[in-house]
């Protein structure tokens, strides 16, 4: 058998491969986080708290009022994000003039808020959520058996990625949307409504971690606690890849699965940590991320 | 009140320096009253809960001085916290002839020099950056206590004894102990009063309304804020090892980034950049957590707090400390 | 002569009885029982003991009529976050200012260390029902306190046993990575290999950890027979749900869960956990007076208990019937009557509390029903054997606790 650094060579590629499944994840939500960023300049502390619930809508929409998996795909993050469009509107919107800590503070706030209120409802053992039907069973590949579920996953998260990266850099609400994080003043002068297309950014990104949620209710446990650990490693994802970067969250997001999953191999102790030596690294040798502009 | 009488007797003082010195006075008053209301509170209240109530208060006026004086907020405090907790606890337990204070001094100077180790890394960046440069350090952190087996792991490092201070005064009782960490508090509170009201505090200040003036001025701008940085660190493994020695045990809950964020609270509620805000701070959260947990509320503890956060950060944002300065001036000056 | 002997024991031994009596009044200090309840009630283990713990130590308070000799029987609780210092904080606060008598609940192992050190310091008692670790009755025993329900060492020794004995000798471990797994994985290690099976393999994985795929793609790769799951909670569902997703048990592999508890299985489903096998302390199903109980509870609070939770009203009651025979709440004395009693009710069988603290009692060999053949959503474990109280648990012979002269 061919060995690659001591792990046979079939382990070795499907450690890559599930490595960029998760990378997957990573990249959608700091994808949002970006968006967010990017136009708000705020780090949404909440984005697990919205990946969170984009997973409690599927799992209590299946539930209560029987919305298949495939609607909930879609409901879920268009709930998600109006729900986050009223956060920003009456809460956000109110300390938009401050010190952009106060929108993290804010944001660490109402994270506790949902993720302890939904503990007491619905206990932290988590509920598990059935894999579509459609996208039961697996490929077996040679080097490795893979679900297809996971398959969707990535197909999902890449399509969706390259969906966001397409408006935002090809039309025209995408154009606002980059005027408006390069200069807010003169795009509302020029008659945009910049305080709706604020609602709307923050109200997208916050969807973009509620279709992650939707994608991982199948996968893990739904539990209230589930978006708050994964929260910090996204975190170091955007750090790395730049903060407000579009495309450096999504390759960061993709490279970083990658890391974490070959760390896994040679140091599984340390899967959890290395995204945060990285993260150090690359300030150290990079202040603005790898993708970012320097201020 | 006694205006007139002062000003008799201070007739040949400039009128700034008359206001001045009957400011200091009032201070004076206050601290000594603040002083007295400490030394009987034993008394009324239970010493323990107090003793908690005391570090927790000092590790967010830790936290305060970089914060509050600085403008740099760390979302990596609670690797401070922590790692003097740790470092005391482990020489206590292991070292049954050395004495509570040395534990103490020991784990506040490990916190110092991992604070200037990260002082280091992270002071070149502001904002949102130094935020979440501190959160991934102490993210480091938090896996070498995970992973070392001197603290214990997940079981957590226990039975160290309180030992006797100066080899001499028994720690056992509750009421001593009390009156050990209530002279740290001050300590510690003092080098941080001392710091803020120096020339040192004033160009802190000055760096944190604006920088590049600062620059321009020829301050070493990033020396300044590395001494705030390391200052801060020690103060609160200052909290740390006190709050072991008190507890005798240290556990990975001071390690977890929620610690750091509920330092953050108790700053923000109280007040960020005022000196006694983030004691009132942590009186408050800390008593709260306290009466909740034993409450049928509970499993509500996280929500609540989640609430005081969002209220501070909408409409309360000067802290409790803040906004009573604020009346205070506007109705007495 | 034998009559008039027999005769003068009885009378003492009622002269005796009336002194205890007359004077128990004054023995239950402050003329109250408390209990504290110390337990997660809001985090990762909240299911396991949590708010249905507390309901199943009111009811054995129930149960007992709200009192003993006049003496009302007080109970308070209080969440300890999983924390270490909350929980050690708290109950000596319960000691300094309200003199509790009794300190139940205590699940996370870390809080459990550091709050029985507090225990022993105040000479007080308190009874462990959550705790995993098999150190709280060995390196770190007290007088002051009693392991109630289970710990690593029956586990593993239950389960482990049983599927080597089935022919499952190859074994990769996965393992939390922390105190308590790597106990577990000791213990099972062990076991295995005194039964002639081997360790071909393991990892590692932080705790707690999401995504298991990465870890079941490496145990896939070890050619093990069985994985052996040296972890709990969260980490354990992440597990067996990912290795249901990679067809680990399709592909001949079987899952071998080391602590798993009812409300796990009951949040995996049927489906994913069939045929998983584990070792439990108790099971609500598994007799008529079990049966009983259960369905008390469930009127009560919704769901069927776990062990633990059963474990508390058991443990409790006993502590009850003793202070009420004795007469007195004193601690020292207390624990001295729980060390002679025969511990059997419907949780226990055959137990006693050993001079370590650990209350043994027979443990047993269940695995997870299939989806046709469960009843109804509770009806989940079908028990496969015994495992002999004597037998389950460590050895005395082999304990480091300081109060086992070895």
């Amino acid at each position: 058998m061919t060995m690659i650094f001591g792990v046979p060579a079939a382990v070795f590629l499907g450690q890559l491969l599930l490595g960029l499944i998760n990378g997957a994840f990573y990249a959608l939500l700091s994808l949002g986080l970006a968006v967010i960023f990017g136009l708000l300049k705020i780090v949404n502390f909440a984005h697990g708290a919205m990946y969170m619930l984009g997973a409690f809508a599927t799992l209590l929409g299946m539930r209560y009022l029987g919305i298949n998996y495939w609607a909930a795909l879609l409901l879920a993050p268009l709930v998600v994000g109006l729900f986050g469009m009223l956060l920003e509107r009456f809460m956000l919107r109110r300390i938009a003039h401050l010190d952009h800590l106060y929108g993290l503070l804010l944001t660490f706030g109402l994270a506790l808020i949902f993720e302890g209120s939904l503990v007491n409802f619905f206990g932290v053992s988590g509920a598990r959520y059935p894999t579509p039907e459609l996208l039961q069973g697996g490929f077996q590949l040679g080097f490795m058996f893979l679900p297809k579920y996971r398959a969707f996953v990535l197909a999902a998260a890449i399509v969706v990625c390259v969906f966001t990266w397409f408006m935002i850099e090809r039309t025209r609400l995408g154009a606002y949307l980059r005027a408006g994080t390069e200069n807010p003043a003169l795009m509302q002068a020029f008659g945009v409504n910049v305080p709706l297309l604020i609602t709307l950014t923050y109200g997208f990104g916050v969807a973009l971690a509620a279709f992650a949620g939707v994608l991982a209710a199948p996968l893990y446990p739904v539990s209230p606690n589930m978006g708050s650990n994964l929260l910090i490693v996204v975190f170091a994802v955007v750090v790395i890849g730049g903060m407000g970067s579009i495309l450096g969250a999504v390759i960061t997001g993709l490279a970083m699965g990658l890391i974490e999953g070959l760390t896994k191999v040679y140091y599984p102790e340390a899967a959890n940590t290395v995204i945060f030596l990285v993260m150090i690294l690359v300030l150290l040798l990079r202040p603005a991320g790898l993708f970012g502009k320097e201020a | 009140m006694s205006a007139t009488q002062t000003q008799t007797q201070t007739q040949t003082l400039t009128p700034s320096m008359k206001r001045q010195r009957r400011a200091d006075m009032r201070r004076n008053v206050f601290y000594l009253v603040l002083i007295g209301i400490g030394l009987v509170a034993p008394f009324v209240a239970y010493p323990v809960f107090l003793m908690k109530v005391l570090c927790f208060a000092l590790f967010a006026c830790a936290f305060n001085l970089l914060l509050g004086y600085v403008g740099l907020l760390s979302f990596g405090h609670a690797a401070f916290l922590a790692t003097g907790g740790y470092v005391t606890g482990y020489l206590l337990a292991s070292h049954p002839a050395l004495t509570p204070e040395l534990g103490i001094i020991a784990g506040t100077l490990v916190a110092v020099a991992l604070g200037a180790v990260f002082g280091a890394l992270s002071i070149r960046r502001q904002g949102i950056y130094f935020a979440m440069v501190t959160l991934a350090l102490a993210q480091l952190v938090f896996f070498v206590y995970v992973q070392s087996p001197f603290t214990g792991g997940e079981d957590g490092l226990h039975g160290v004894p309180r030992g006797d201070l100066f080899g001499f005064i028994s720690l056992r009782s509750n009421l001593a102990m009390y009156y050990f960490v209530f002279a740290i508090f001050l300590i510690g509170f003092a080098i941080i009063q001392r710091a803020v009201h120096s020339p040192y505090g004033q160009v802190l200040k000055a760096i944190r309304e604006n920088e590049p003036r600062a620059v321009s001025l020829g301050y070493n701008v990033d020396a300044y804020k590395w001494v705030a940085f390391v200052l801060s660190a020690g103060l609160a493994g200052l909290a740390g090892s006190t709050k072991t020695v008190v507890f005798q045990l240290a556990s990975l809950t001071d390690a977890h980034w929620h610690m750091s964020g509920e330092v953050i609270l108790m700053t923000l509620l109280g007040g960020v950049g005022t000196l006694f805000g983030p004691v009132v701070g942590a009186g408050i959260v800390v008593s709260l957590q306290h009466l909740l947990a034993q409450s049928p509320l509970g499993n509500w503890v996280g929500p609540i707090l989640g609430i005081i956060f969002v209220v501070c950060v909408l409409s309360f944002r000067s802290g409790i400390v803040g906004e009573i300065l604020k009346s205070y001036r506007k109705n007495f000056k | 002569m034998t009559f008039i002997k027999k005769s003068l024991t009885t009378a003492v031994a009622l002269a005796a009885t009336a002194t205890m009596a007359t004077t128990a009044q004054a023995e239950i200090s402050d003329g109250e029982i408390r209990i504290g309840y110390l337990a997660d009630m809001s985090g990762t283990y909240r299911d396991l003991a949590g708010p249905g713990g507390l309901e199943a130590l009111n009811m054995a308070v129930e149960d007992m009529g709200g009192s003993i000799n006049g003496a009302p029987i007080q109970v308070f609780s209080a969440d300890d976050r999983n924390s270490a210092d909350v929980g050690a904080n708290t109950v000596r606060e319960w000691f300094d200012t309200r003199n509790v008598d009794l300190v139940s609940g205590l699940v996370a192992s870390s809080v459990s260390i550091a709050a029985t050190r507090v225990i022993e310091e105040n000479n007080g008692l308190g009874i462990v029902s959550g705790s995993a670790a098999s150190s709280i009755t060995n390196e770190h025993c007290t007088p002051n306190h009693i392991h109630w329900v289970y710990d690593t060492y029956p586990l593993a020794n239950g389960t482990a046993k049983a599927i080597v004995d089935q022919g499952g000798d190859s074994w990769f471990m996965l393992t939390a990575d922390y105190a308590f797994g790597h106990a577990l994985e000791g213990d099972v290690t062990r076991v295995v290999e005194d039964n002639g099976g081997e360790i071909v393999g393991g990892v590692r994985h932080p705790f707690p950890t999401d995504d298991f795929s990465s870890y079941i793609l490496q145990a896939q790769g070890s050619g093990a027979k069985i994985i052996g799951l040296a972890n709990a909670g969260a980490d354990t569902v992440n597990a067996i749900n990912t290795a249901a997703q990679f067809g680990v048990v399709q592909s001949g592999q079987q899952l071998a869960g080391l602590l798993v508890f009812l409300n796990d299985v009951y949040a995996m489903g049927l489906e994913t956990t069939q045929g998983l096998l584990l070792t439990t302390g108790w099971y609500w199903n598994m007799d008529d007076e079990s049966r009983e109980w259960a369905e008390r509870y469930y009127e009560r609070v919704g769901r069927m208990p776990t062990m633990v939770q059963a474990g508390i009203y058991s443990s409790t009651m006993h502590y009850l019937q003793t202070v009420a025979e004795l007469g007195t709440d004193d601690p020292v004395a207390v624990r001295a009557a729980l060390g002679e009693r025969p511990i059997n009710d419907f949780f226990s069988r055959n137990g006693r509390v050993r001079e370590d603290g650990r209350m043994v009692h027979d443990m047993f060999l269940a695995q997870v029903k299939s989806p046709e053949d469960s009843e109804h959503e509770w009806d989940l474990y079908e028990i496969l054997a015994t495992i002999p109280a004597e037998e389950a648990f460590r050895p005395l012979s082999e304990s480091q606790c300081k109060l086992v002269q070895n």
